[in-house]
């Protein structure tokens, strides 16, 4: 790095070289349509076209109870569907991933292979197999129940408001565990040996070494980990989307802000689209994302730093 | 465009792979942009080659997307210009905001309008009705399809009246061969238009109730729009086990294996039913609360199509359209997809029975349309989705007849002025 | 040299958690698979059999291959992934190593700038993006697409990447620069072969979402002849909704190339995705 720096040519061209093209193609086709987008926000429509309103729009999302009533009820469902991948995707993801790295374990391949299987389908055919698979017609969820003698646990779960959102958490988890089960399993393995030999001389071995020696250095994956798992819950809506329909029922209850976000922006059915409005809550959605992605750098990610080695 | 010059040199290895045939000078290609991916064989097989041989020179591509995407799909494409030349139309406001916007055409004036009454043109045509931007394709009439196999071996009677109609369901069940009725509340419309719209009308009395409504004489809390609510949540005890997670496919399903014996419907399912059902099926229309009672009957208009005003091909548009407006498409349509019923004035020979038994109540009852369509769905919140959810809500139990009524008149008050009188 | 890290009950419990999840993980596949080779009235009544000799039936498949061209449709999705990674991958890699690299004015700002997009769906800017393919005469062109899934990718591409060059050492770099190599052969002969690793993972994140898409083919090129094989089983999945058989076998059709892709290249997916982090 100092090398580069005290190097002090007047113009380096190769720097807007190595930029140029992805600077390019990110601005035309993903910025600027973006914020073309986003804009629309501030303004509403009048009889002479677009008219400059300031925060008129989020005054009415986050004030007026038709809409505010929405918002926070999307905004909570999405929390908790964070919350269901925080707290079941990524441990289930460090434990499998802990589970493969221990030594001579057979197999190994074969496992990673399938376990990673369903983060390579579509929403489109993972809705659709879940829905399937969990119809009370079909009955094929009903029917493993009664195999271990729990028919009676069978509930309608997709229709239910107070189980819906809980089941398409774990759906979701379903599908997406394979990625951090990867990334941590990286990790793991590069530990070098030479720390593990030692802490296995002082006697630290088994679990003791888990959690005393490898969680500590894989907790910067598990960091980046979390933040992939934030932006990725916060800008969800195909899961849903494909398995409840846009108006997320039961009663809204599996309504998230990517649900919001369409119906709105795009209109459904009879209702007309609001770009406007659909502006507001995407902006919503961004400040959100930006917050945790700003806490995570310069929080968190600030902390983790010093474990690395 | 300075864009378009950029994008060029940027990719300049592009291949186009453009869907535009390029035809000889003087043909024509049409593209109609379509929510009914379903008549896909239909249209390819029967009407796009009946209409090709009478006019040579036109081409036509039925190009369908999936129904919960068409609204949005398309919308994108007129605005940036990319929608094809003829636009199937959803009834009312969805349809109405494109032609405001300019989108659609004017088709007042188009040759062979004058085959469609005032009530078919009404769900295509400005509030005042002095313009119609679509041609009336068809409208669906609700009912109830039964197992009529089911019926004979249980040796049950077709119900006249709503006492009828549940002491028909509680033989069923008491039975227990079929499941006494095939419904769900999961994909929420199915509450909504199969139960709350189908038995609805009988209540608010059709047309009166429902101008009414938009005129704010009547309130969504008042008893004639209520208690089909309050019938709604008694099916709850007649629907198939863990019916909240039922799709409607599973119902579909469920009634044409035979499982349940009877289908709230809506008569687009007559080609489907035909095809997959082996029993024999017949047809009633929603009781009536006491016998003598008038009925009326949801027949709904549904479907239309339109001009998309920046289509370059105008003319040749224009042309197709007038077919679709002659008695020959009508004919050709409704027999190929029964239960689409053609809302040209002049007469349609049907030879579906079933197809036949619906479009008979037109004479015995009386018609009106989905009560929350025109112009009551303007606003935020939306009156049809929130009748969806509520419908769904009532039949699951999770919110009694009158809150729900409550919420929804709520609802339409905080936006809709005739009703905040 | 470890007898606590192999003892027998250890790896019998570690093996009986990695089977179970490996069962759930793979369970609702084989479910849709066995019963797209079901007749109707087989797959309703016991969707957890295997076919027999009386209940085995390919309808499912006729109806379907009888409708669409999945071959045409797979290339197009292949075609569309393949460019739009190679863009991805080539475009963000050099500006990875532009930030990981270069101490310049305004660096910071501009990987900020770069990151933007990892925190708005892509899918908002759908009216302009459109108008703009519109402009430039490209709707229902295999481009659109790999053009804005190229744009798509970028940002979490560069985000990653830039960690993993400012890993690579300096000194091999500097030792290159002596030697006299311009900055482009450094980066093109010596960073790009070490970070091939990271530059595999990358390529697995970008895939997925691409291959899987189904909003933009469906705007952008909803033609038949540039259909994506996720919009044709979406599609056929609509059309067929009553129809089970048909609808199995649609979506063990789309489930199929990917696995088989996958299979293919699991091994140096994840060689790549896990030498990364080895030393």
């Amino acid at each position: 790095m100092e090398f580069a720096s005290s190097r002090k040519k007047p113009i380096r061209w190769h720097i807007a070289v190595f930029l140029a093209p992805a600077v390019f193609v990110y601005t035309t086709v993903m910025i600027l349509p973006l914020f073309g987008t986003l804009q629309f926000s501030l303004f509403r429509p009048s009889l002479v076209g677009q008219a400059f309103v300031g925060l008129d729009n989020f005054r009415t999302l986050l004030g007026d109870p038709r809409w505010s009533a929405s918002f926070w009820n999307a905004l909570w469902n999405n929390t908790w569907f964070f919350i269901i991948h925080m707290l079941v995707q990524n441990p289930i993801g460090v434990l499998l991933a802990a589970l493969l790295s221990s030594p001579r374990l057979r197999l190994r391949g074969f496992y990673r292979t399938a376990i990673f299987v369903p983060t390579i389908l579509s929403f489109v055919i993972v809705g659709f197999v879940w829905k399937l698979l969990l119809s009370p017609i079909w009955g094929v969820a009903p029917g493993l129940l009664d195999l271990v003698g729990l028919k009676g646990l069978f509930a309608p779960w997709l229709g239910k408001e107070e189980y819906a959102l809980t089941t398409l958490g774990l759906i979701s988890v379903w599908q997406f565990v394979g990625i951090p089960m990867m990334l941590i399993y990286a990790a793991l393995l590069a530990i070098p040996d030479e720390i593990l030999e030692a802490a296995e001389c002082d006697g630290i071995t088994g679990m003791g070494q888990f959690w005393k020696i490898k969680l500590p250095l894989i907790l910067p994956s598990i960091g980046i980990i979390s933040v992939l798992t934030f932006v990725g819950n916060f800008n969800a809506f195909d899961l849903i989307y494909t398995t409840q329909g846009a108006l997320a029922g039961p009663n809204f209850s599996t309504d998230i802000l990517g649900t919001f976000l369409y119906r709105t922006f795009f209109g459904f059915q009879l209702q007309t689209g609001d770009p406007n409005m659909g502006a507001t809550i995407a902006s919503m959605m961004f400040f959100i994302i930006l917050i945790g992605v700003c806490l995570y750098l310069f929080v968190i990610q600030t902390r983790l730093r010093r474990y690395q080695f | 465009m300075k864009f378009a010059s950029l994008t060029t040199l940027l990719m300049g290895s592009t291949v186009l792979v453009g869907s535009v045939a390029v035809a000889s000078a003087q043909d024509v290609t049409l593209t109609i942009e379509s929510w009914r991916n379903d008549d896909l064989a239909i249209w390819q097989e029967q009407l796009i080659p009946a209409f090709e041989e009478a006019n040579p020179g036109i081409n036509v591509v039925f190009s369908p997307s999936a129904p919960t995407e068409y609204n949005a799909a398309l919308n994108a494409k007129l605005d940036a210009g990319s929608a094809g030349d003829l636009i199937t139309c959803r009834p009312f406001d969805a349809s109405l905001e494109l032609f405001n916007k300019g989108q659609l055409a004017d088709l007042s004036d188009l040759p062979g309008m004058e085959n469609f009454s005032d009530v078919a043109k009404s769900a295509w045509q400005t509030d005042d009705g002095s313009a119609t931007f679509c041609v009336p394709m068809a409208s669906v009439i609700h009912g109830f399809i039964y197992n009529k196999d089911a019926f004979e071996e249980l040796g049950l009677e077709v119900p006249q009246t709503e006492e009828e109609f549940f002491a028909v369901l509680d033989k069923i069940k008491e039975d227990g061969t079929y499941i006494p009725m095939a419904m769900g509340t999961k994909d929420l419309w199915e509450a909504a238009t199969m139960g709350y719209q189908n038995i609805g009308p009988n209540y608010w009395k059709g047309e009166e109730g429902r101008l009414a409504l938009i005129q704010g004489e009547q309130k969504l809390t008042d008893p004639q729009w209520v208690e089909p609510y309050e019938t709604l949540a008694r099916w709850s005890d007649y629907l198939g086990d863990g019916f909240e997670a039922q799709s409607y496919p599973d119902s579909q399903n469920l009634f044409t294996l035979g499982r349940a014996a009877i289908y709230p419907a809506g008569s687009w399912e007559i080609s489907v039913f035909n095809e997959q059902a082996d029993f024999e099926m017949g047809a009633f229309p929603p009781p009536v609360k006491a016998e003598g009672d008038t009925c009326y009957i949801s027949d709904h208009t549904d479907i239309a199509i339109g001009l998309n005003a920046a289509s370059p091909n105008a003319e040749a548009a224009k042309t197709f359209l007038s077919w679709v407006a002659s008695p020959e498409f009508a004919k050709i349509y409704a027999n190929a997809l029964p239960g689409f019923f053609s809302l040209s004035s002049t007469p349609v020979e049907m030879e579906d029975p079933l197809a036949k038994e619906f479009v008979s109540w037109r004479g015995q009852c009386e018609s009106t349309i989905r009560s929350t369509y025109q112009i009551l769905s303007r606003g935020t919140p939306n009156l049809e989705n929130e009748t969806w959810v509520a419908s769904a809500n009532v039949i699951n139990g999770t919110e009694t007849p009158e809150e729900a009524a409550q919420r929804l008149q709520e609802g339409l008050e905080s936006w809709y002025e005739p009703q905040q009188k | 040299m470890s007898k606590a890290r192999t003892s027998p009950v250890r790896s019998a419990a570690a093996h009986a958690i990695l089977i179970t999840y490996t069962v759930v993980a793979l369970f609702p596949v084989l479910v849709i698979i066995i019963n797209s080779f079901k007749e109707r009235r087989a797959i309703f009544r016991s969707p957890l059999s295997l076919p027999n000799a009386e209940s085995f039936s390919l309808i499912g498949y006729d109806t379907v291959l009888a409708q669409g061209d999945f071959l045409l449709y797979f290339q197009n999705s292949l075609i569309v992934t393949v460019m739009s990674i190679t863009g991805v991958l080539l475009f963000g890699a050099m500006a990875a190593f532009a930030l990981a690299e270069y101490r310049f004015r305004g660096n910071p700002l501009m990987a900020l700038y770069l990151a933007l997009g990892i925190m708005i769906p892509i899918r908002l800017g759908t009216v302009a993006i459109l108008q703009m393919m519109v402009a430039g005469g490209l709707v229902n062109t295999l481009t659109a697409l790999i053009l804005v899934y190229t744009a798509q990718g970028l940002p979490l591409a560069i985000f990653i990447l830039s960690e993993f060059m400012k890993q690579v050492s300096d000194d091999l770099k500097n030792a290159g620069r002596m030697d006299g190599l311009s900055e482009y052969r450094i980066f093109f002969r010596l960073v790009l072969p070490l970070v091939r690793p990271a530059m595999a993972t990358v390529a697995v994140f970008t895939m997925i979402p691409i291959w899987n898409d189904l909003w933009f083919p469906l705007i952008l090129a909803p033609a038949e002849s540039t259909k994506t094989i996720t919009l044709g089983a979406q599609v056929f999945i609509g059309q067929f909704v009553t129809n089970w058989n048909a609808v199995l076998a649609a979506l063990s059709l789309a489930i199929l190339p990917v696995l088989i892709l996958y299979l293919i290249f699991s091994r140096q997916l994840i060689r790549g995705i896990t030498s990364g982090a080895v030393k």
